[in-house]
């Protein structure tokens, strides 16, 4: 179990915001936190792993107090058993892709270390310098390298967006299914929708540093759950289905216009073109309030 | 060649490679602070730093003379702690060259601090390892084109040492001699033949010197790619 609740002034390209955020996740969870650029989700990120100090705050993990402003604790990255993944991987260009794995373990296992890359399809690489290997190669052994040191939290930012929808859709698989086996509590920083359906067990949705909103991830895109009465509807013609590695894209006619959607895989499947569906919207948030 | 002095070779290489052997045990965690931290007082120090490089070696051995000589700050206590003094002594012309070459490895270094990713620090804190690990097993071997600049630059530079040398250790036989000073001797002397030696073997000895720093350049671009 983490709780944290931690506050930050932060420089925001519209003048200064506060990053406030109170949470509390479950041992094992796979939490991905959405919103946009700049609404304060990497430096969260940040100050969990101990690389940027926030102006107050709390952060216990499993019983270990890593943040209190209140008593001046605030431990080192080198003290809080983390694995950290940089959206531009960070591999130690002077070392092998096995030297890479090995440099955060505790204790060196070469054993554990070929299985690892084995695993992740590798080991023919295991010598290999990170600046011969692909991008999707490089995010493997980063997560690898994060992995292989046991670590109480793995925090992932942004780990996929510089691959290409390709590669980095089974990587998003193989990410889910070591998460789940190791159970490690895992937080991603994310703007791809792809990753929240896919991998999130829960999402946070945070904008100019504030929670808007936390829950399952098909809540935020579909809301399905919500309780709100309908605010408007419409009637359209299913023209077209694409398939898109782990959601549909369909386009509608509707009276006057074409509108093109994103809906998640069991909907889609049960879809087929020529079907005449019913729209509803059933929420809006206001993200920005017009003063004037 | 017969009964040619080569003396001052040898004091010039021992020179060399002591100025350079501290500068960079020094410069390693200076070039670390001024690179890595944010105080406005670190102008003044970078200013310092590069101050050799433009004010006179004349001013400079002045000033140091001043502070090196048996009655100086340094002086006196150096002159307690080993019993002889640093002007005209060996150990006066390193301190000398040390401060004279501090801008030719201390730049190399900063500059070298400062091109290595700041995500592999952090990921090597994050993985675990302290400060000096990190700095030994990542921003060292990240920088080693910058390290061997400092080094080659410093050596090469401090072989080519005149002004500072004879301000502070004065043209003393098998002790402050070295081989630009035995060059400025020997033309004094009118012993033409002597300058043209040890000028002609200096100079190659300089550009091999310089050379080899292209050369690992190469070689070291080619080892990353």
């Amino acid at each position: 179990m983490i709780r944290l609740n931690l506050r930050k002034k932060l420089r925001g390209a519209r003048g200064d915001f506060d990053l406030k955020v109170s949470l509390e996740i479950e041992k094992g969870e796979f939490l991905v936190i959405f919103g946009p650029s700049g609404s304060g989700k990497t430096t969260l990120l940040r100050i969990l792993a101990g690389l940027e100090t926030p102006d107050e705050g709390y952060l216990e993990i499993e019983g270990k107090v890593w943040i209190d402003t209140n008593r001046k604790i605030n431990l080192p990255p080198q003290k809080r058993e983390i694995g950290f993944v940089f959206q531009d991987y960070a591999l130690f260009p002077n070392m092998t892709v096995f030297e890479n794995i090995a440099y955060g373990m505790k204790k060196k296992d070469s054993k554990k270390i070929r299985e690892l890359l084995r695993i992740a399809g590798l080991e023919k690489l295991s010598e290999t310098k990170p600046a011969t290997l692909s991008g999707g190669q490089k995010q493997r052994v980063a997560l690898l390298r994060a992995l292989a040191r046991e670590p109480r939290l793995l925090l992932l930012d942004e780990p996929f967006s510089a691959l290409d929808p390709q590669t980095a859709a089974p990587l998003r698989e193989e990410v889910k299914k070591l998460q789940k086996q190791e159970g490690i509590t895992t937080i991603m920083v994310s703007h791809h929708e792809e990753d929240v359906l896919k991998l999130a067990d829960r999402i946070v949705h945070l904008n100019e540093g504030k929670v808007l909103f936390q829950g399952k991830p098909e809540e935020i895109f579909y809301m399905k759950r919500t309780q709100s009465p309908v605010k408007s509807s419409l009637h359209g013609l299913l023209l077209k289905k694409n398939f898109n590695h782990d959601y549909y894209e369909i386009t509608l006619a509707l009276k006057t216009e074409i509108l093109t959607l994103k809906i998640n895989q069991p909907l889609g499947e049960k879809l087929k073109v020529g079907d005449k569906l019913y729209l509803c919207i059933k929420d809006f948030e206001i993200l920005e309030k017009n003063e004037s | 060649m017969k009964g040619m002095d080569f003396l001052p070779f040898w004091l010039t290489l021992k020179l060399a490679f002591w100025t350079t052997l501290i500068l960079l045990i020094i410069g390693i965690p200076i070039g670390y602070y001024l690179a890595y931290t944010k105080y406005k007082i670190n102008l003044l120090f970078e200013a310092m730093v590069n101050l050799p490089l433009v004010i006179p070696p004349t001013v400079l051995g002045f000033y140091l003379l001043l502070i090196l000589n048996p009655k100086g700050i340094i002086g006196s206590l150096w002159h307690k702690l080993f019993g002889k003094s640093l002007v005209f002594h060996f150990e006066g012309i390193v301190v000398a060259s040390v401060i004279y070459c501090f801008p030719v490895m201390i730049n190399p270094l900063v500059s070298g601090f400062r091109s290595v990713p700041k995500n592999l620090i952090e990921v090597s804190l994050t993985l675990g390892k302290s400060k000096l690990e990190t700095l030994i097993r990542v921003i060292l071997p990240n920088m080693k084109f910058s390290v061997l600049t400092g080094i080659v630059l410093t050596f090469a530079h401090t072989l080519g040492e005149f002004g500072i040398v004879l301000m502070i250790g004065g043209n003393i036989e098998g002790e402050t001699k070295v081989v630009s000073i035995a060059i400025y001797d020997a033309v004094e002397k009118l012993d033409y033949s002597t300058a043209h030696i040890y000028s002609a073997i200096l100079l190659v000895l300089s550009l091999l010197t310089i050379l080899s720093v292209y050369i690992l350049n190469r070689r070291l671009s080619s080892d990353q790619a």
